[in-house]
């Protein structure tokens, strides 16, 4: 079976950079697989990339080489937009709840404005805003306040609950819990989880945390300066990485135990005295 | 709520700049400016629209009788003008006049500059190119004297001419509309409307509009009293056909000025109140859309007085250091001002201590008041802030009482900062060498300031500190602005080192190598160093004794290991457990694979 999202040497270079003087790549030949209902950690630190290859699945980045494919489809060249077709199963939870939802609308806007895009009745979008709000935990008399009137974590909710409102089958989750709270974070988190288990959505999870990948991701993909240096089973990329940047990565996030973490320390300044290398603890 | 119980922190961006519509509009009913300009605006609106009724003569119609009658005379209440015609039916067509040119103007300009700024700024590329150019090209003309060449054309006729006006205004709509809109352009909301399938129009309409309407309103109040004087200049030059206006009205009063005065005085009075109440509208709604208003300053002003008294009466008591502690603070308080006046605490009498050489560190959540506390130390907080403390001494020295000299003087040699956002931190005019050298120069000559700034850099880990040394800001990464940044903090060997989220910019990668170099630096110097944080890694990393705080309270202080394995309050317990176990991994399989699945 074909998976759902199937990326193909993607490269990308973005427009500008001046006469004979063009941008250097950002993306340097990326192919990866999403399966339905699964989830991949795409990890990676700032300038890896990792964002435009979410933005690149969005439509909202166009590709310069290699291709998309989305159950079957060639999106690569489709922008984000009213005539994407069945693309619009692909929806997106931003990083900053603060600057992604609009100031100008009631929650209800937000909400049912896909729905009404889609050419749904306002009143059937409209009733359908309440079952939406339920199922990512808000209370129902969100519909009728601003999403500047939410904290961070419920306004993430929002987003979500955007996302979920055209029933999408893959969401794409750029850092959506790095603006949270810690406490936040873990509830949002498992929002993630329960929801792709009852609707069975996909999931491309886009961070540079380590911890929340091992949390949400099914198999991790671990990007590096506009590639994709390594990729498998969580548990395995996670536990006994193979790549030398993995493992620097792996080694350079701080554990919360001071014990533990001055082992971890030693062991990362090991690694960079260019020493034997020792196995994470 | 969250808003009001924000204070206007550092770490805080401006949420987004849309206000409520009701909240505008409560604000501008209780502004008596916009209050008194509006029943202005509408009152010589309904005077000019009710002329034929309270009118005797057409503003025409010249009486040989009434030349120059005075003010008074029946029939001509206000007087005849040089020509016997009535000064006040001509006033109230003067006001139809002003205010026809400046919607007619308004109107135009805002209409095309709307439209096309809206397109360029959410377009962009040639669109944006073509537009900006002509629209700049029309900037270039020299207005007045278009309009004035242009009378054969217009024959006259003030609306033709208001029409080139508003055209000839476009630019100023144009440029603010598509500068705002490639604001908002890149705004993830955006995004995420393309991604839902929204069409550009709708996308426009709903969601970039909203965010430039309000500045339209104030910039067209601002153009409908340039239409205004225009027409009123051209008027009073003689210029265009023979219509009442303020500026005819104004030039016929002119020749007679010694002989009549007060016919002066009338179409001046009407002039001043139509544009002085637009301009008026303009500032009351700028005011109403910032969330200020005169009144609230002065309430708050006295609020704030109030509570500085009390902290004058209760500082005696403060003043001897009690602890040995090499920074200590006890009962600390921090109150910011509500739009209302009255005054809101963040940050309730948290304690802490930091004894010399140890590494402290302040935990919180967002809005626990960790970065406030931080600031209040430094003495770094907004000037509308209030902080009251039962004490709050370095090295015995009370910092709250001290004098913005002093602070100064205690900077540096006392206490240095580091912050979260390195790059916003350095000036990015000057390079970074010249900024160090800058801070040192109050110690040492030039000379000997760089040699020591480029023994620093070397020192933090920069690999060609003479270059460095000579890059500006943009030329460097977010880790090396991080430790130049620090290398400017521990320049003065300050006795203790306030570090605000110094590594939550930075990548886990760099992060790392700067906790390396903190570490190092502390022990070097034997620095104490509060770190502000809510990463529990950098705590169990750094850190010696933690102070946790939820709420603008300090709900734990201890030592770091027992924090980790034994917490006391409840809070500190959830903190600790809502940390993401590294041992947990997901093991449930994708449902398609199998529909149930334990974690």
């Amino acid at each position: 079976m074909n998976p759902l999202l199937q990326i193909d040497d993607l490269r990308l270079r973005y427009p500008g950079g001046g006469f004979r003087r063009r941008l250097p790549e950002v993306l340097k030949g990326v192919s990866l697989h999403i399966e339905a209902g699964e989830t991949l950690g795409l990890v990676g630190e700032s300038g890896s990339g990792k964002t435009t290859v979410g933005r690149a699945v969005l439509g909202l980045a166009q590709a310069t080489g290699g291709t998309i494919t989305f159950e079957g489809q060639d999106i690569t060249h489709l922008p984000a937009g009213r005539n994407r077709g069945d693309a619009r199963e692909i929806q997106v939870v931003f990083q900053d709840p603060y600057t992604s939802l609009t100031p100008a609308l009631q929650v209800r806007g937000i909400l049912s404005e896909p729905l009404i895009a889609q050419g749904i009745a306002r009143s059937d979008a409209e009733r359908r805003v309440s079952s939406l709000l339920d199922r990512v935990g808000l209370p129902k008399d969100s519909a009728d306040r601003f999403a500047r009137e939410f904290s961070g974590g419920q306004r993430q909710r929002i987003a979500i609950a955007r996302a979920l409102a055209l029933e999408p089958r893959l969401i794409v989750c750029d850092e959506p819990v790095s603006a949270l709270d810690l406490t936040t974070q873990a509830r949002v988190l498992d929002l993630l989880i329960e929801l792709q288990r009852n609707t069975g959505v996909a999931y491309l999870f886009i961070t540079h945390d380590l911890a929340v990948v091992r949390h949400i991701s099914h198999r991790v993909a671990v990007m590096y300066q506009g590639e994709i240096v390594e990729t498998g089973p969580a548990a395995t990329v996670t536990r006994h990485p193979q790549n030398d940047y993995t493992k620097r990565l792996l080694l350079a996030a701080p554990t919360a135990d001071p014990d533990a973490q001055a082992e971890r320390r030693a062991a990362r300044q090991a690694l960079r005295g260019r020493a034997e290398v020792p196995t994470a603890s | 709520m969250s808003q009001q119980l924000a204070p206007p922190g550092p770490d805080r961006t401006a949420a987004a700049p849309a206000k409520r519509k009701r909240r505008v509009t409560r604000a501008l009913l209780r502004n008596p400016m916009a209050v008194g300009s509006v029943v202005t605006l509408a009152a010589m609106t309904l005077l000019c629209l009710l002329a034929p009724v309270i009118t005797s003569h057409d503003p025409m119609y010249s009486s040989v009788e009434h030349v120059n009658a005075p003010t008074g005379t029946e029939g001509w209440w206000l007087g005849g003008d040089a020509q016997g015609r009535d000064m006040w039916s001509r006033l109230l067509a003067s006001i139809g006049v002003s205010l026809t040119a400046a919607l007619i103007g308004t109107g135009v300009s805002i209409v095309i500059g709307v439209v096309f700024g809206l397109i360029a700024g959410y377009v962009g590329r040639a669109i944006d190119s073509i537009a900006s150019w002509v629209f700049n090209l029309v900037l270039a003309l020299p207005t007045l004297l278009i309009l004035i060449v242009l009378l054969p054309v217009t024959r006259g006729s003030y609306q033709l001419t208001m029409l080139l006006l508003g055209v000839m205004l476009s630019p100023g709509v144009y440029r603010l509309v598509r500068n705002m809109v490639i604001g908002v352009r890149r705004e993830l909301y955006i995004d995420a409307a393309k991604v839902a399938g929204l069409s550009t129009w709708r996308i426009l309409t709903r969601h970039v509009f909203f965010v430039v309407r309000g500045p339209i309103v104030i910039q067209a109040a601002f153009i409908a009293t340039i239409c205004i004087n225009v027409q009123a200049g051209l008027a009073f030059l003689g210029v265009g056909a023979n219509t009442p206006s303020f500026g005819s009205m104004i030039s016929q009063a002119f020749t007679n000025l010694y002989g009549h005065p007060v016919q002066l005085l009338w179409p001046t009075l009407g002039l001043v109140a139509l544009t002085g109440s637009l301009i008026l509208f303009a500032n009351a709604y700028r005011d109403a859309l910032a969330g200020t208003t005169t009144a609230a300053r002065r309430r708050s002003r006295r609020a704030i007085a109030d509570v500085t008294r009390h902290a004058d009466e209760a500082a005696p008591a403060a003043e001897k250091p009690t602890g040995k502690a090499l920074l200590t603070v006890q009962d600390l308080s921090i109150a910011y001002p509500r739009p209302d006046g009255s005054l809101n605490e963040v940050v309730h009498k948290v304690s802490l201590t930091v004894d010399s050489g140890e590494v402290v560190g302040l935990v919180g959540e967002s809005g626990s008041g960790k970065t406030q506390t931080a600031f209040a130390i430094l003495g770094l907080l907004p000037h509308e802030a209030v902080v009251t403390a039962k004490e709050a001494s370095l090295d015995g020295r009370p910092l709250l009482a001290m004098t913005p000299a002093e602070l100064r003087k205690l900077r540096g040699p006392g206490v240095a900062y580091i912050p979260q956002e390195p790059m916003s931190n350095l000036d990015p005019s000057f390079t970074v060498g010249s900024q160090l050298v800058e801070a040192l120069r109050r110690t040492m000559p030039r000379v000997q300031a760089r040699q020591r700034v480029l023994e620093l850099l070397a020192r933090v880990g920069i690999p060609d500190p003479e270059r460095t040394f000579d890059s500006y800001p943009h030329q460097i990464s977010g880790g090396m602005a991080q430790r130049v940044l620090i290398a400017g903090a521990v320049a003065t060997h300050p006795k203790v080192l306030i570090a605000d989220e110094p590594t939550t910019a930075l990548d886990v990668t760099v992060q790392a190598e700067i906790l390396d170099l903190l570490r190092e630096l502390q022990r070097e110097l034997k620095m104490a160093v509060l770190l502000v944080t809510h990463n529990f890694g950098v705590v169990a990393d750094l850190c010696d004794r933690v102070v946790v705080m939820r709420d603008g309270r300090d709900v734990e202080t201890g030592e770091v290991r027992q924090i980790f394995s034994r917490p006391a309050h409840e809070y500190t317990k959830s903190l600790i457990d809502s940390i993401l176990d590294e041992e947990t991994l997901r093991t449930d399989a994708p449902v398609s694979k199998a529909k149930e699945g334990a974690r």
